[in-house]
């Protein structure tokens, strides 16, 4: 089955079912003559806890990739398998369902703009089930802590830097206790030493609650944060080398 | 507190949408106010106009009422045989009548000499024609020859008559070129057909108008006997008195009167196209603005979707932000509509007030204007495409 073509991480163990499951996966766009592939057989696993990075020349698929493994796009073929539940043929219902277990950090940062930083990351925190406002708020005031950004609470979008910004959208996405953090380009739109300092950050944080991370990079200096690096090329992933020992060696 | 009373309570998104943009918020706030000011002012116009028609109507002493049938209102009433009042009382039901003249006359404004058309009402001084007491012992003074009685909350265009008189000043004027003198006031109140009224009697009332055919008058007050039953009096002479008369009940009669301004005028359905127009208009603002709104968040909506916000939910916030704005737009329209009919009041003297149902009338209007609205914004929500954000 899935777990056939997932490669046996060093170090990891026999854990519990993958985060993420994609066998086979195909995906086109448009119809008829126009029709195009995108994405052409790919398989991939993910397990808990790991920090998968995905590289690749532009327009090959990564994005693609991310869209449909983030329950956002419906699946066309093949199989895609998410905390143990299939993807395709999933109704919306279910995939709205499944989103709220998966964080998301964009190019951008795509914070709503009329809310503060606070309010920002609540947005995220609202999607926990059976909790109270305050308990929520507080939640989000933490989180907040521990992207570093504790004394900026009622800044608005507006008046953060770019990095803030990523900081705020990095406490967003987790403070809804994603179990898979989708993250595309996260650094694009920072320059080098603050980009680290977010992946850095993000790798840690994602660690400390046993969260999986896909990320989309093009960034060179920061694939060492790595568990695993992916290249896609042309619709078809390989499998690229290890960037480093193992996940104990990339910690700290 | 707050979170303990409501701990499902989520970021009030609806509210921070509309108030982190004050300069929009402003804009459709007066729109909506606008179109809430219209409606206020059109539907006062109209009810105050159909209420004001009818003022004098509603004073007169009678159960039952005769009008000629070629009557259509009370600015053009036609004459009917006077003797048909006299074959009224043949039946036992009816205790009293009382013949009144009616026509529209030319009042000459003692103190610019200007001319101007008053309601003059001719009848018996010793008849009973109101329901007020206060009239009769006024009315004595009438039997004199060229004396009339003056309505002192008719226009201010006729003259400071009431002003005068209670100065003692002796005040001669002309009515339809001839002189008169005002021997007392009353209080009746102006109407959309008549900005003045005045009562004189029987004998000077020819007098004034001499070519008025011989036993001719224009309405016929029937009293009846305590208990008496109006319908069925009301059929009985319908059919013992011939076609040159109609019958009606006094709520027939204002009735009657309404439904001239209502139907056979433009007036009604002008201010009714008013207040749609001003409905109109407010829909349009506030679906420019919601469908702004939604438009310039729609990355933002995507984004939320994208998290996992299942989509009612954010309908809801379009839903909320409609329904907030209705609220907040509905304030000053109300208070802006208060102070309007207190103008319209003083300036025209018409019965125009802010009752209840009107109130919830345009409130009503106001919160279909917004929820339609925001329904229709909605649509654009569905384009938000979650899948297109990465």
């Amino acid at each position: 089955m899935t777990a056939a073509v997932a490669p046996i991480l060093p170090g990891s163990g026999i854990a519990a079912a993958p985060t993420l499951a994609v066998q086979d996966l195909c995906h086109w766009y448009g119809s008829g003559a126009n029709r195009r592939q995108v994405l052409d057989r790919v398989s991939l696993t993910i397990r808990p806890g790991e920090v998968v990075l995905l590289t690749g020349p532009s327009g090959c698929g990564k994005t693609t990739l991310l869209t449909l493994v983030g329950a956002l796009r419906q699946v066309m073929e093949g199989s895609v398998r998410l905390f143990d539940e299939e993807l395709n043929g999933a109704s919306r219902a279910t995939r709205q369902r499944l989103r709220c277990s998966i964080g998301m950090i964009f190019q951008g940062h795509n914070l709503l703009r009329c809310l503060t930083a606070e309010q920002n990351v609540q947005m995220g925190a609202d999607l926990l089930p059976g909790l109270g406002y305050r308990a929520r708020r507080d939640c989000s005031r933490e989180w907040l802590r521990k992207v570093g950004l504790g004394d900026q609470l009622d800044k608005l979008p507006h008046d953060l830097s770019g990095g803030q910004k990523q900081r705020v959208a990095i406490a967003r996405a987790l403070a809804a206790e994603p179990r898979l953090l989708l993250a595309d380009e996260p650094t694009a739109a920072l320059d080098s030493r603050t980009g680290r300092e977010v992946v850095e950050l993000l790798r840690g944080l994602a660690r400390g609650q046993g969260c999986s991370v896909l990320m989309v990079t093009h960034d060179p200096r920061i694939l060492d944060v790595a568990d695993r690096l992916v290249r896609m090329e042309d619709g078809r992933l390989s499998e690229g080398l290890f960037q480093d020992p193992g996940p104990t060696g990339s910690v700290g | 507190m707050l979170e303990r009373l409501w701990p499902s309570r989520r970021i009030p998104l609806a509210w921070l949408l509309l108030s982190r943009q004050p300069g929009r918020l402003a804009v459709a706030l007066a729109g909506i106010a606008f179109a809430g000011i219209l409606m206020f002012l059109q539907l006062g116009f109209r009810d105050g106009l159909f209420d004001a028609s009818v003022t004098i109507h509603k004073l007169f002493d009678a159960d039952l009422v005769l009008l000629s049938p070629r009557t259509m209102s009370s600015i053009a009433m036609a004459g009917f045989p006077r003797r048909r009042l006299v074959q009224v009382m043949g039946d036992p039901d009816v205790v009293g009548t009382t013949p009144v003249h009616w026509n529209f006359l030319l009042w000459r404004n003692p103190q610019t000499r200007t001319t101007r058309s008053i309601l003059a009402l001719g009848f018996e001084p010793s008849d009973p024609l109101f329901t007020d007491p206060a009239l009769a012992p006024k009315a004595q003074v009438l039997s004199q020859q060229g004396r009339v009685l003056f309505d002192e909350l008719s226009r201010p265009e006729f003259g400071p008559i009431a002003q005068w008189y209670r100065q003692g000043r002796t005040i001669d004027t002309e009515v339809a070129g001839k002189r008169v003198r005002v021997a007392g006031l009353v209080s009746l109140g102006p109407s959309f057909g008549a900005d003045g009224n005045l009562l004189t009697s029987r004998e000077t009332y020819l007098s004034l108008l001499p070519n008025t055919p011989p036993g001719s008058i224009e309405l016929g007050l029937i009293r009846l006997r305590p208990g008496a039953d109006s319908a069925a009096v009301a059929k009985r002479l319908k059919q013992k008195l011939p076609g040159d008369v109609a019958i009606f009940s006094k709520q027939g009669f204002v009735e009657f009167e309404k439904n001239y301004w209502r139907s056979s005028t433009a007036i009604g359905f002008i201010f009714s196209l008013g207040a749609a127009m001003g409905f109109v208009v407010g829909c349009v603002i506030v679906y420019q603005i919601l469908h702004s709104d939604v438009s310039d968040h729609l990355p933002e909506y995507a984004t939320l979707m994208a998290m996992g916000h299942p989509l009612p939910r954010l309908l809801g916030v379009v839903a909320r932000e409609g329904l907030l704005l209705a609220l907040f737009g509905y304030v000053p329209a109300w208070l802006a509509g208060q102070a309007l009919y207190y103008l319209v009041r003083t300036g025209t003297k018409l019965p125009v007030v802010m009752d209840g149902p009107r109130a919830l009338l345009v409130f009503a209007m106001v919160l279909i204007m917004c929820l339609g609205s925001a329904l229709m914004a909605m649509r654009k929500l569905g384009d938000a495409d979650p899948a297109e954000i990465f």
